[in-house]
């Protein structure tokens, strides 16, 4: 007998939880992601008539970090999201089943729930050689990644690996690593970079489509608004220094001890869209600024091959904290050996200016940008 | 001949295969196949040696941080560099959490459900499983209503129609031997497990701003020490590691502990299935005097042959006669031959796929199966992890592990020899789990200690810029990843990286045979274990879990050709 998958508020009622129970984990879930509180109807309802999304998991060219990342997640924990707000139906990390079992598992989700399940994929694929770099179960990941992703409802590409091809990608990139989104066209694909993302924000982004039953806003780079909308530059609390111009100069040293900037030792903060500033890592225990080390851009495309890390960065367009990556354009974050000199260090006053020239240059190019699109 | 294909082996890292051949309800022949490719040697030459740490952090995201240590001290070692004695003991916190989290994540989620039976816990009686765990710790979640919540939850899970991941399990399976009571136990602690190891990780964050994938630091550690100042390691971020620390300690001895003593002895008989190879090898790791003196490391460096404990023979990194790599049945080519070994500093990579077009139903295992090389020592297959530390450690006449070990004996009434086998190899991460948890504390008795004495330093500054370093070096960093022994080479010509090779725990165990015909650690410890029902591969994933496989680090470069026709299309 076929059995009906029950609703999430079912499944709550069946563990105990009453009506005022359910009304008030929905209404965290919604201060959780930032709806105000005319939205919590549409989460409500949405609770009430869903059954536990079916999710797929795949891993391919990758290290498992998204998978480490995601468990680390504080708010909602990572129990919570497994047994009660969606089906993991298959996931190499967790699954009891194995070989053929768990192969067994994951089609039976791509039949039942056709057109309906999310697909999320930790890793790049190789496409070189035919993809014989990564094989799982005899098959390519390739060939696989081109079965799953036509019955999906949505992708969500983890993590660097997949959603810019990350290390293995890398200068000379041996096997052809290629991100998602170049492999996979007519399905919804939402990148969600770093290496790894931030726990809270691949729960947050799961969340996301959960309650509101949508894709988040993304940028042009198909990234979550809400999470790489600001440089990690713009977040940073040891902003103030780079404006009065108070820099690292040397590990330890006293300034280190002091925690000024760390723009000279090679920080990538500038040029890197990530949520660390603001969420900061491991439920906003520290994010490596504040553990004295330089952001080394890890959720931007070609990071690996943008400079050595220690080497600072020349110059970096778009001043303003208003700016966006799509207002900009794709950063180019190459580092130089070149002296500071090449970028001078602005002032306050000085900063405020180049500010609103650059808004004012940006939202120009933008109208003129969309005028010619039309 | 039955040929039983498990694949993809889960809850594991990397991508692993395994191919078994059955007779009369027994394996007789085995082969293990690393099945993705990355190609991280090629991708580091030519780098900055100060970046290669951040690089080779990313083969594994399972054991992060133990593939950046091995690499500053690779580098370190070629550059003659000695770090302040705080940034020894900040790598040795990072490492104790480490192990801690990754040795109990492998417990209760890679692990556990080879022994636990999650449908049979929905009927278990709370009240008998609360006396049961009330006899075994004083872990306070213990009340009968606390279990009957849990099984409620159990339930309402089940009879919801959607398993998840516990879909399409072996449930049922009669080499499941638990009551559903201890069942209920498992499952209660895989939760609160799950819960519990993103904390102890947050000593990473601390000292390396994130977790997983902390910053390491060529000279020292990032983080600097100012107890005066809100931007730097002050009294607030130590009392935070100090209680991660404490807290860690008490769930792996009131949860962990007890519960793998509580599980083994309904699996006795595992205590002779699944030894496999008779050699150990162990690095060692966790400097008390710096990373020269390995006399005082407390996990001590050393190879058993044989199961001879009684003697330890020396391990040399740097000996070009010791570690060597063979592709006679990797997908590789060698200059010189298909079947010399080479020391990893004059390693060669060279890809050569010769493997089944895919999709395929069999390897061809009589050719090159894998994308593992595989290591020797001095010829010998050896096993790695934490069953070698131990074995090291005790053979070694290190007084805390042989105490530990023959007291966990005693409870169990079991000999020295049930340590070679699938059970003594998950009892002896648990084990070592247990001195990790004090080490790290007294690490960080030593760490305040040296802060008080007016000792802040974490850098050494002396080589860190190139024009200091030598027109040529070459270097060898050793450690224990909570898999076993790590170590990566590297040879700097002109400021840059000119050859770098890693060759990791899960190389040594996971790989093909070499081209003598001898079989690594999994391929061997399969010889021999029951397969109650081929369809249902539970024992083989006993026996191969219980090295905690980790392969997407095992799998090397290859170069193809030496030049590549193809251009980067990705970007």
């Amino acid at each position: 007998m076929e059995q009906k998958p029950l609703t999430i508020y079912e499944n709550m009622k069946m563990q105990g939880y009453n009506r005022r129970d359910f009304l008030k984990f929905a209404s965290w879930m919604a201060a959780f992601i930032g709806v105000e509180a005319s939205g919590l109807g549409k989460i409500v309802r949405a609770m009430e008539t869903k059954p536990r999304l079916p999710v797929v998991w795949f891993h391919f060219q990758e290290c498992t970090c998204c998978s480490e990342s995601f468990i680390r997640s504080s708010h909602p924990i990572v129990s919570d999201i497994v047994l009660d707000k969606i089906s993991l139906d298959y996931t190499e990390t967790l699954q009891a089943a194995a070989g053929h079992q768990a192969e067994a598992a994951l089609h039976a989700t791509m039949e039942k729930y056709k057109g309906e399940y999310l697909m999320l994929v930790e890793g790049s694929v190789p496409t070189e050689e035919d993809g014989i770099y990564c094989c799982i179960g005899g098959r390519t990941s390739l060939d696989i990644l081109k079965e799953a992703a036509a019955g999906a409802k949505a992708i969500v590409a983890w993590g660097s690996c997949a959603s810019n091809g990350c290390i293995q990608a890398a200068n000379p990139n041996p096997t052809g690593a290629t991100p998602i989104h170049k492999l996979i066209s007519g399905t919804p694909i939402i990148n969600v970079p770093g290496c790894p993302p931030i726990a809270e924000v691949m729960a947050g982004t799961i969340v996301h489509l959960l309650a509101f039953d949508r894709i988040p806003q993304l940028d042009g780079l198909g990234r979550p608004k809400a999470f790489y909308s600001r440089r990690v530059h713009d977040t940073c609390y040891r902003r103030p220094n780079y404006d009065a111009g108070l820099f690292v100069e040397s590990f330890d040293d006293e300034n280190a001890k002091r925690g000024y900037c760390l723009y000279k030792m090679g920080c990538r903060g500038p040029v890197t869209y990530n949520a660390c500033g603001v969420t900061r890592w491991n439920n906003g225990v520290s994010f490596p600024i504040q553990s004295g080390h330089g952001c080394i851009g890890c959720s931007e495309a070609n990071f690996w091959d943008n400079g050595p890390f220690y080497q600072h960065l020349a110059s970096f367009p778009g001043f303003g904290i208003e700016t966006t990556a799509d207002d900009i354009g794709v950063v180019l974050g190459v580092a130089t050996a070149a002296g500071i000199a090449a970028h001078a260090v602005s002032t306050n006053i000085r900063k405020k200016k180049l500010i609103s020239e650059e808004i004012e240059k940006n939202r120009i190019a933008r109208i003129e940008k969309e005028e010619g699109g039309l | 001949m039955a040929r039983i294909v498990v694949d993809p082996i889960t809850r594991i890292e990397g991508h692993l295969r395994i191919e078994a051949e059955v007779q009369n309800g027994k394996i007789v022949n085995a082969y293990s196949s690393g099945t993705m490719v990355r190609g991280f040697e090629l991708i580091l030459k030519g780098r900055d040696p100060r970046d290669a740490w951040a690089f080779t952090e990313r083969a594994c995201g399972v054991c992060t941080t133990v593939h950046a240590l091995a690499s500053v001290r690779a580098v370190e070692n070629a550059l003659n560099i000695t770090i302040p004695p705080n940034a020894e003991l900040v790598r040795n916190l990072m490492f104790c959490a480490q192990y801690m989290q990754d040795h109990v994540v492998h417990f209760y989620h890679l692990h556990a459900l080879d022994w636990v039976d999650v449908v049979s816990a929905l009927k278990a009686d709370p009240n008998e499983t609360s006396r049961i765990a009330q006899s075994i710790s004083n872990w306070p979640k213990s009340s009968p209503k606390y279990f009957a919540d849990l099984q409620k939850r159990l339930t309402a899970f089940v009879n919801s129609g959607q398993l998840g991941i516990f879909a399409n399990g072996y449930w049922g399976h009669p080499a499941y031997k638990l009551p559903p009571e201890v069942n209920l136990i498992g499952v209660a602690h895989y939760l609160e497990a799950l819960e519990w190891q993103k904390e102890i990780v947050k000593v990473h964050t601390i000292f390396g701003g994130k977790n997983p994938h902390p910053n390491y630091l060529v000279g020292g550690a990032p983080c600097s020490v100012n107890i005066d100042e809100a931007n730097a390691i002050n009294s607030e971020r130590l009392a935070m590691v100090g209680q991660l620390l404490k807290d860690a300690k008490e769930f792996i001895n009131q949860v962990y502990i007890p519960d793998l003593l509580a599980v083994a002895p309904y699996y006795l008989d595992w205590a002779g299935i699944g030894g496999g190879l008779p050699n150990y090898l162990a690095y060692g790791d966790l400097p008390t005097n710096g990373y020269a003196d390995v006399a005082k490391f407390k996990f001590p460096r050393g190879a058993i042959l044989n199961r001879n404990l009684n003697e330890v023979f020396e391990v040399d990194g740097s000996d070009a006669e010791q570690v060597q790599e063979f592709i006679s049945h990797s997908w590789y080519e060698y200059s010189d031959g298909n079947d010399v070994g080479k020391h990893p500093w004059i390693g060669e990579t060279k890809l050569n796929y010769t493997g089944p077009k895919p999709p395929y139903e069999h390897l061809n295992v009589d050719e090159k199966y894998s994308w593992l090389k595989t290591p020797r020592w001095k010829g010998n297959p050896m096993e790695v992890g934490p069953l070698s530390r131990m074995l090291v450690a005790y053979a070694s006449g290190r007084k805390d592990v042989q105490e530990l070990v023959n007291s966990v004996l005693g409870k169990l009434g079991a000999p020295v020899s049930a340590l070679f086998s699938t059970l003594g190899r998950t009892a002896a991460r648990g084990l070592e789990t247990i001195l990790i948890a004090d080490w790290g504390l007294e690490f960080y008795d030593q760490l305040l200690a040296n802060i008080k004495n007016g000792d802040t330093r974490m850098f050494n500054k002396e080589k860190w810029e190139p024009d200091t370093w030598p027109s040529e070096a070459k270097g060898v960093g050793l450690s224990e990843a909570p898999r076993g022994a790590l170590a990566h080479w590297i040879v700097i010509k002109d400021k840059l990286i000119d050859n770098y090779q890693l060759v990791v725990p899960s190389t040594w165990n996971a790989s093909p045979r070499d081209p003598k015909g001898q079989m690594s650690a999994y391929e061997s410890s399969l010889i021999g274990t029951p397969v109650a029902n081929s369809e249902q591969p539970l024992e083989i994933l006993r026996t191969i879990h219980s090295f905690d496989p980790c392969i997407a680090c095992a799998v090397h470069l290859y170069d193809e050709k030496g030049t590549y026709v193809h251009q980067i299309q990705t970007f």
